[in-house]
């Protein structure tokens, strides 16, 4: 019976072409142009550590003066550099780690190669096991290395491939700002989307090539990049090289495996407040935040407005196509309606009729899917050609596909609903009488 | 015409679905169409801001360290850059620069009239650069005067220093000395010291374009600050008028003949206004690209749709027409019937539409900060529609008014 409906559907939609073409081309506009903007939407707002991001939180201490204060402001969203230095030695949480950015000239050994500039991530050890980093070759350097500001330098694969070839470079030198580092370990590929742990040096498509010890760069005077918010006239005074202990500049994680931990962590992290403002050091009253990882992505509003608003326009387009197919498919099988009077006067039941109908509807919303993808496929790669950040990442992938195919589906079978409806309602008398 | 509202009337109550489905598609048309107009014309002004900036002969060199010079290494690096860069035939001038209008984003400070003040009065871009910055862009200086040679600071890598004399724009002086007496007064950006204004520029856009800049738009200051960032710098060229290809070769070969310790990166290390333009403004561009798109795309299938319901109307109807052609119809008359029939449709789905036009415009400002779309967006929009209907439904109305009368006594 299925097939027979297919072969009637085939039949009933070759015979007007310009109709079909039409409800087939607005279904495919309005489902390409969703589906673009979905997936870059999909892309954007997606978990950029699977599996482990609900463990990953973000601690957040207001260390400011009392000049501003509000009692509904958010904290600062970073750390001075004695508090983060404070918590990580406090090591309350199962694993933490405090960082930064920055860039350094890297002097490559051959003299083939010009000295070039590199992304770097100063961090504590914890980084690399907390976040899961995977690694080609060697590994993290540890916490007595962090104290001991080892010259030690863990590298990217991209770097790796530039420098050595993508041979085991594990125990070989390299020059970075001058100072000669030995590398510990290689990570295989690895860029999360969005670059969660610090969103002011870019949150898409942005990795670093060297990570090294947080104390190191301290010590050597590395520079810094990403952002610095200072209060008071603590500008950074003249001639420091570190920002002022009234700057936030540092980014502190924690992995707390339980909620259970995570609320003990925050009420540590009020205790600290308290404790610091006896010592004098703090002036407001505790104001924590203690958010996991995609609750601070969400906080940052990290997926840009113009994507949030093209998604909503794209779909109010979608709904056009679809009010636009609703109207043809109604005058498509109103016209049938003396072929459909016969089916019933031959004892096809209504119910029967809609079965056929929405059959036909389908078919074209398959047809309309697959120009659909088609479309999303171009809207993709015009995407791409854009010099935004998170440009690169636009790509169909499995389950966006398969979204395609069913949002066509089910939007040209809801679409089929009241036509195919007002169709069965038909009198089979009065249609074959007037024949 | 009037005559014949009542029986379109009545016989648009026998197509209740069809007329329901026609006017809702013109109404949600006319709300996204609307609407996106206004975002394109929003982001085209956007788009077109003056920059302050000689664009046509105004280039930039991205110039990073590759070595381990000192701070006064790079500061005597730098002045013999600019000697070297300066002595080119096809250079008019050039200068060291923190960073540029339209870079992108880069160094701004909140402004406070008094050192303790807690609120800031407004925020401002922040330039450094020595005395030839002003005409290596092409500033228009048009009060005061320009930095002295001896004013010029150089400050290093992470250090502050606020200088004592600054030069502002037009709009931040406006903005901080409404009477318009800014011109040696002073006032504080983030520092325990203030700046006493000196000089005021025509215009002089921020480094950035983001919706964060807005409501400081123009507000830009200079300080007399030569950067000795062990990382790198920014250089400013000017060419001499049509010998902006020629200085853009010259250039980065004068600054490798003064040492080869620097990286200036292939693509990005060097740019010309029109394509910091274009970075700048690649965001905007595209959105007012998709939403033309989305307008015209939108318009089309809404015409299809007119043009599919109306023919399967005239096709149905075919009898009937001819009954009336045959009791002496003219051919104007039904061409008539059917015009008015879609202008009372589109009059109905506009009227929705105007609705859900206010209603998504007041939702775009809620949830995105969007402005207060004008009542003009709202008529154009709605004579593009109603011309759209009338244009969409001619061709069925043409082929129904050729029905001829004979059609009332076939197959009765």
């Amino acid at each position: 019976m299925f097939q027979y409906y297919l072969d009637l559907a085939w039949r009933s939609l070759r015979r007007n072409k310009v109709l079909t073409a039409l409800m087939v081309l607005a279904i495919a506009l309005g489902i390409g142009a969703s589906i673009t903007t979905l997936t870059v939407l999909h892309v954007l707002s997606g978990d950029p550590l699977p599996g482990r991001s609900a463990e990953i939180y973000y601690p957040q201490i207001d260390p400011q003066d009392l000049r501003g204060m509000s009692p509904s402001k958010e904290p600062p969203s970073q750390l001075t550099l004695i508090d983060g230095m404070n918590l990580l030695r406090a090591a309350r949480a199962d694993r933490q780690a405090l960082m930064k950015g920055g860039e350094v000239p890297i002097q490559p050994e051959q003299s083939t190669l010009d000295p070039f500039y590199v992304n770097a991530r100063y961090t504590t050890a914890d980084f690399f096991p907390m976040f899961g980093t995977p690694f080609l070759f060697g590994h993290a350097w540890n916490s007595a290395d962090d104290e001991a500001k080892a010259r030690q330098v863990v590298i990217s694969s991209d770097l790796n491939q530039k420098l050595f070839g993508g041979a085991n470079s594990v125990g070989r030198t390299l020059r970075i700002s001058g100072t000669a580092f030995q590398i510990v370990g290689v990570l295989d590929h690895w860029q999360p989307n969005p670059h969660f742990y610090d969103l002011n040096t870019g949150s898409y498509a942005y990795s670093e090539q060297v990570f090294l010890p947080l104390q190191t760069m301290i010590d050597l005077h590395l520079s810094q990049d990403g952002s610095n918010d200072c209060w008071g006239n603590g500008g950074g005074g003249t001639d420091t090289v570190l920002p002022a202990d009234t700057c936030v500049w540092l980014q502190f994680w924690v992995q707390l495996k339980t909620p259970a931990e995570a609320a003990a962590y925050k009420q540590f992290l009020v205790h600290y407040s308290e404790e610091q403002r006896t010592l004098g050091r703090f002036q407001r009253p505790p104001n924590v935040r203690l958010r996991n990882l995609m609750q601070w992505l969400d906080y940052n509003g990290v997926v840009p407005d113009d994507v949030r608003l093209q998604t909503w326009l794209a779909f109010g387009f979608l709904v056009v196509c679809l009010v636009n197919t609703v109207g043809l498919m109604l005058a498509k099988f109103m016209r049938r309606a003396a072929e459909l009077g016969v089916r019933r006067a031959l004892g096809a039941s209504r119910r029967a009729l809609l079965v056929q109908l929405l059959i036909e509807a389908g078919v074209v919303g398959l047809v309309g899917g697959f120009g659909g993808a088609l479309l999303a496929l171009g809207g993709l790669w015009l995407v791409r050609q854009r010099s935004s950040d998170y440009a690169v990442l636009a790509h169909l992938d499995p389950s966006m596909l398969l979204m395609t195919f069913l949002l066509a589906l089910g939007a040209t079978l809801l679409a089929g609903l009241l036509p195919a409806w007002r169709a069965c309602q038909i009198a089979p008398a009065l249609q074959l009488k007037s024949n | 015409m009037s005559l014949q509202i009542k029986p379109i009337l009545a016989a648009l109550r026998r197509h209740k679905a069809g007329t329901l489905l026609i006017a809702l598609q013109i109404a949600l048309t006319l709300a996204i169409v609307c609407n996106a107009l206004f975002i394109i014309h929003d982001r085209l002004a956007h788009i077109g801001e003056a920059s302050g900036v000689d664009e046509a002969s105004v280039f930039v060199i991205h110039n990073q360290w590759g070595g381990d010079q000192s701070e006064q290494e790079i500061d005597a690096q730098v002045r013999a850059d600019m000697a070297a860069l300066r002595q080119l035939p096809s250079v008019r001038d050039a200068a060291p620069a923190s960073g540029y209008p339209l870079q992108g984003g880069g160094w701004d400070n909140f402004i406070t009239m008094t050192p303790d003040q807690v609120k800031p009065t407004t925020d401002s871009a922040v330039y450094g650069g020595d005395e030839h910055l002003i005409d290596s862009l092409g500033l228009q200086l048009v009060a005061g005067r320009n930095f002295r040679p001896d004013e010029v600071a150089t400050m290093g890598d992470q250090q502050m220093v606020i200088p004592p004399v600054v030069i502002v724009t037009r709009a931040l002086a406006d903005r901080l000395f409404p009477d318009g007496s800014a011109l040696g007064k002073s006032f504080y950006a983030m520092g325990a010291t203030p700046s006493t204004i000196i000089g005021i520029v025509q215009t002089m856009h921020r480094q950035g374009t983001s919706t964060w800049d807005r409501p400081y738009a123009g507000q830009a200051l200079i300080w007399p600050l030569r950067r000795a960032d062990t990382r790198g710098l920014y250089y400013v060229v000017r060419a001499k008028p049509g010998e902006l290809a020629e200085a853009m070769r010259e250039a980065p070969r004068a600054l490798y003949a003064q040492t080869r310790m620097r990286i200036i990166a292939g693509k990005d290390g060097i740019q010309d206004y029109a394509r910091i333009r274009q970075r700048a403004y690649d965001r905007d561009r595209g959105m007012a690209i998709l939403m033309g798109v989305i307008c015209t795309v939108l318009l089309a299938i809404t015409a299809a749709g007119i043009v599919g319901l109306t023919s399967f109307w005239v096709g149905q109807r075919r009898k009937q027409i001819g009954v009336r052609r045959a009791l002496g119809a003219r051919q104007r008359d039904i061409l008539g019937y059917f015009l008015t029939e879609n202008l009372l449709i589109t009059g109905g789905g506009v009227l929705l539409g105007l609705v859900l036009a206010v209603g998504m415009n007041l939702w775009l400002i809620v949830r995105f900060a969007s402005q207060p779309m004008p009542i003009a967006y709202l008529g154009v929009g709605v004579l593009l529609l109603v011309l759209l209907g009338q244009g969409a439904v001619l061709a069925p109305a043409l082929k129904a008014s050729r029905v001829p009368p004979v059609e009332a006594t076939r197959s009765v």
